[in-house]
C-alpha cells in the first residue's frame, strides 16, 4: 500500500515536471495553444507502472541477500565449475558451432562474428588491468590504435607482412604500455581514469593531426590482408580464414589468461586490487606488478590492432575514439569484472545484439543507457560474477585443484 | 645474541609536527619486545617508518637478515623491507577481502617464488612444483593458526578474531626474522587474547622469529615480552624489563598523568 502511494506521488511530480513539454503545444501559425490532456494521462499511467516495477525489483533484491543468492544461475556456474568434463563438454560444443557457422551463414554473419570474437579478446585483455589488478584504464582504444598503425604504416612503408608485424605490434603496444604504466604508477581511481582518458586521446590526436606520419585524418588505405600459407583467396574466402584465425586467437587469449590468473602474477594483481598497502606491506612489488598488468593488458590491444587493420584494409584515427574505449570498458563491466566467461558474454551481447537489432538502431544509445543503470542497481557484480579458483587442498600429497 | 633490527635515532617529522623524535630500539634474536604508550604516542608510525610506509626524516633503521652485515633499510620500498625478513600486521585488518584464506597466505609467499610470466603463462613443470610447494607451506602455517578448515573461505567471511589470526598467518607466509604486531588484541574479548598470548608465544618458540609488538592490553604485554619500550609524544621515555617499567614513575606519569602533591 506504502508502495503504490510513493508510486502515485513519483507519478504525478513527473505529470507536472514534463506538463510544459509534453502537454502545452504552441502553434505559431494559427496563434492557438494546443492542450494534449491525453499525453499527461499516459505519462502518469507510465511513470507509476514503472515506479512500482522498479520498486517490487528492488525489494525482490534486497530481500534475497540473506539467503545467500542461490538463484538459478548461481547454481548452474556453480555445477559448471565443479564438473570439468560439463565445462570441457560446454566449450567444445561452443567450439564446434562456431566452426560449422561459416558453411551455412552469409559473409555478414561471419563479418559480424569475427568482429565480436575481437572484441572478446579485447575485453579480456582489459580485464587483465581493469578486472584483475583494479586499474581503471579509459584509454584502452589507444593500444589498439597503435597496433593498427604499427601493421599499417610498416606495411605501407616496408611491405612487411601480416605474420612479422603481428608479434611487433604486441611488442610496441606493451612498450606503450609501459609507458603509460610509468607516470601513473603513484594514482589510483579517479586520477588514473582521468590520466588514462588523457593519454588515449593524446594518442588519436597525434594520429589525427602528425599528417607526415600517419597520413593525418584521411587514414591509411589498402593495406595487406593476411597472407594465408600464399593460398589465394577471394574477398568472402579470406574473411572465414581471418574468421577462423580469430577463433584461434580467441582461445589462446582465453587459455592465457586463465593461466595468469591462477598463476602468482595473477594473486599479486588480485592483492593489489584488494588493498594496495597490505599488497606492498607483503612484499609484493607494487611497480613491477602495475606495470605487468598495464603491459600485458596493452599486448592484447595491439595484436588486436594489428588484426583490425589487416582485416578492413584501412585504418584511420576516427576507428579509435573515446567511445570504443567505453564500449571495451563496458564490455567488461557488464560481462562480470574478473570473470572470462562474463567477459566473453558481455562482449558478444554488446557487439551481436546492436547488429541483429538494426531495426531498433535510434534507439540504440537509449537501450545501452537504460541497460547500465539497470544492471548496475540489480546486479553490479556483472552478469558472471567472478567464480574463485578454489584450492582443493586436504593435506600434503593432494594435489592442486581447479 | 645477535640483534636482528637496530634502530638509531630515529626521527619522523610530518611538515613540523616531530611524530617520532629520536628512538633508539633493538630487538635481539627470538625475543619478544613490546612497544607501549597512550594513543598518539607515535607507536604506529614508528612500525610504518621501520616497514617502509614512511621514510623516516633521520636515523638510521638497521636490519642483519643473514649472517652479514646489517642493511641500511631507510627508504626502501615496503615490499623490499619484506624480502629483507621483516613482516607486518595492521591495527586495522588489511586483508584481502575477496581473495580465500589460503590465497590471502599465498601473497605472503609471494616474494619468496619467482615464477616468471613465461612460467605462469605456459605453466612448466618448475612453475607448477613452485605453486604447490608454496600451497603446501601456506597450508601448513595456516594449520599451526587453526585456520586450516576455513581455507577456502573468502577472508571477509570470517569472523574477527580468525581475521587478526590470518593477517599473523600472511606475515608469516613471508618468512620473516622479525614478525612486527599492531595491536594483535585489538577488539579480543579476555578468553580469545588469552589464546592469542599462548600463540603468540609459540610461534616465536617453533619458527625461531623475533617479535616485536604494539599493544595496548597491558596483561598480554606484561605475561609475553621480555623487554617493553614506552612512547610517549614520540619520544621514548623508558625500557626494560616488565618488572622495571611497571615500577617506573615516568611510565606511571604518561598514563595516569601527574601526581598532585598535597
Amino acid at each position: 500500500m506504502n508502495e503504490i502511494i510513493k508510486s502515485l506521488k513519483v507519478a504525478v511530480w513527473f505529470m507536472f515536471l514534463t506538463f510544459p513539454i509534453m502537454v502545452i503545444k504552441v502553434n505559431t501559425v494559427y496563434h492557438i495553444i494546443e492542450w494534449r490532456w491525453m499525453n499527461m494521462a499516459m505519462i502518469g499511467i507510465g511513470t507509476f507502472l514503472i515506479s512500482l516495477l522498479w520498486r517490487y525489483l528492488l525489494e525482490r533484491k534486497d530481500k534475497k541477500k540473506p539467503s545467500d543468492g542461490v538463484t538459478l544461475s548461481a547454481r548452474a556456474q556453480a555445477y559448471v565449475q565443479s564438473r570439468p568434463l560439463v565445462k570441457k563438454g560446454l566449450g567444445l560444443a561452443v567450439l564446434a558451432a562456431l566452426t560449422v557457422i561459416p558453411s551455412f551463414a552469409d559473409a555478414y554473419q561471419v563479418n559480424i562474428l569475427t568482429v565480436a570474437l575481437m572484441y572478446v579478446v579485447l575485453g579480456l585483455g582489459l580485464n587483465i588491468v581493469v578486472g584483475l589488478a583494479g586499474l581503471l584504464d579509459l584509454g584502452y582504444v589507444a593500444f589498439y590504435a597503435v597496433g593498427a598503425y604499427t601493421y599499417a604504416l610498416l606495411n605501407h612503408s616496408f611491405g612487411l607482412s601480416f605474420w612479422i608485424v603481428l608479434p611487433l605490434g604486441g611488442f610496441f603496444a606493451c612498450i606503450f604500455g609501459i609507458l603509460l604504466g610509468f607516470p601513473v604508477l603513484r594514482l589510483r581511481g579517479d586520477y588514473l581514469a582521468i590520466v588514462t582518458l588523457g593519454f588515449g586521446e593524446i594518442i588519436r590526436l597525434v594520429l589525427e593531426n602528425w599528417s607526415e606520419f600517419s597520413h593525418g585524418p584521411s587514414g591509411i588505405a589498402g593495406i595487406d590482408r593476411p597472407n594465408f600459407f600464399g593460398l589465394d583467396l577471394t574477398l568472402n574466402q579470406m574473411n572465414g580464414a581471418i574468421y577462423y584465425m580469430m577463433i584461434a586467437f580467441t582461445i589462446v587469449t582465453i587459455f592465457f589468461v586463465a593461466r595468469l590468473q591462477n598463476s602468482r602474477i595473477g594473486r599479486a594483481w588480485l592483492a593489489l586490487r584488494e588493498d594496495d598497502i597490505a599488497c606492498q606491506a607483503m612484499g609484493v612489488g607494487r611497480t613491477r606488478t602495475k606495470l605487468m598488468a598495464f603491459a600485458l593488458g596493452a599486448t592484447w590491444a595491439g595484436l588486436m590492432g594489428v588484426v583490425f587493420a589487416a582485416k578492413t584494409s584501412f585504418i584511420n584515427p576516427a576507428s579509435f575514439t573515446f567511445l570504443e574505449s567505453a564500449i571495451i570498458l563496458s564490455i567488461v563491466v557488464l560481462g562480470g569484472m574478473g570473470s572470462i566467461p562474463g567477459v566473453i558474454l558481455g562482449a558478444l551481447i554488446m557487439i551481436l545484439l546492436p547488429e541483429y537489432m538494426r531495426a531498433f538502431s535510434q534507439y540504440r544509445m537509449l537501450i545501452f543507457g537504460g541497460a547500465m543503470v539497470v544492471m548496475m542497481v540489480f546486479r553490479p557484480q556483472g552478469l558472471v560474477s567472478n567464480f574463485r579458483r578454489k584450492y582443493s587442498f586436504h593435506g600434503m600429497d593432494e594435489r592442486l585443484g581447479g | 645474541m645477535e640483534n636482528v633490527i637496530q634502530v638509531n635515532g630515529l626521527t619522523m617529522d610530518f611538515g613540523g609536527l616531530r611524530a617520532v623524535d629520536s628512538v633508539d630500539l633493538y630487538v635481539k634474536d627470538k625475543e619478544i619486545v613490546a612497544l607501549i604508550g597512550p594513543n598518539g604516542a607515535g607507536k604506529t608510525t614508528f612500525f610504518n617508518c621501520i616497514t617502509g610506509i614512511y621514510t623516516p626524516t633521520k636515523g638510521d633503521i638497521l636490519v642483519r637478515s643473514t649472517k652479514s652485515q646489517p642493511v641500511r633499510i631507510n627508504g626502501f620500498k615496503p615490499n623490499r623491507v619484506t624480502e629483507r625478513g621483516l613482516a607486518r600486521t595492521f591495527q586495522n585488518i588489511r586483508l584481502f577481502q575477496n581473495m580465500t584464506v589460503l590465497e590471502n597466505a599465498m601473497i605472503g609467499k609471494h616474494c619468496r617464488l619467482n615464477a616468471k610470466i613465461l612460467g605462469a603463462l605456459f605453466r612448466d613443470k618448475k612453475t607448477k612444483a613452485e605453486e604447490l610447494k608454496a600451497a603446501q607451506e601456506c597450508w601448513e602455517i595456516l594449520k599451526k593458526m587453526g585456520l586450516e578448515n576455513q581455507c577456502d573461505e573468502l577472508a571477509c567471511n570470517l569472523p574477527y578474531g580468525d581475521q587478526r589470526k590470518l593477517e599473523i598467518a600472511r606475515a608469516l607466509a613471508t618468512e620473516p626474522r622479525l614478525l612486527l604486531l599492531d595491536e594483535p588484541a585489538a577488539g579480543m574479548n579476555p578468553h580469545e587474547t588469552e589464546e592469542l598470548t599462548h600463540l603468540i608465544r609459540k610461534i616465536r618458540d617453533e619458527e625461531n622469529i623475533a617479535i616485536l609488538l604494539i599493544e595496548h592490553d597491558m596483561k598480554l604485554v606484561m605475561n609475553l615480552s621480555e623487554r617493553i619500550y614506552v612512547m610517549d609524544h614520540g619520544q621514548k621515555i623508558a625500557d626494560g624489563t616488565p618488572m622495571d617499567i611497571r615500577n617506573n614513575p615516568e611510565v606511571i606519569k604518561a598514563y595516569l598523568g601527574e601526581e598532585i602533591d598535597a
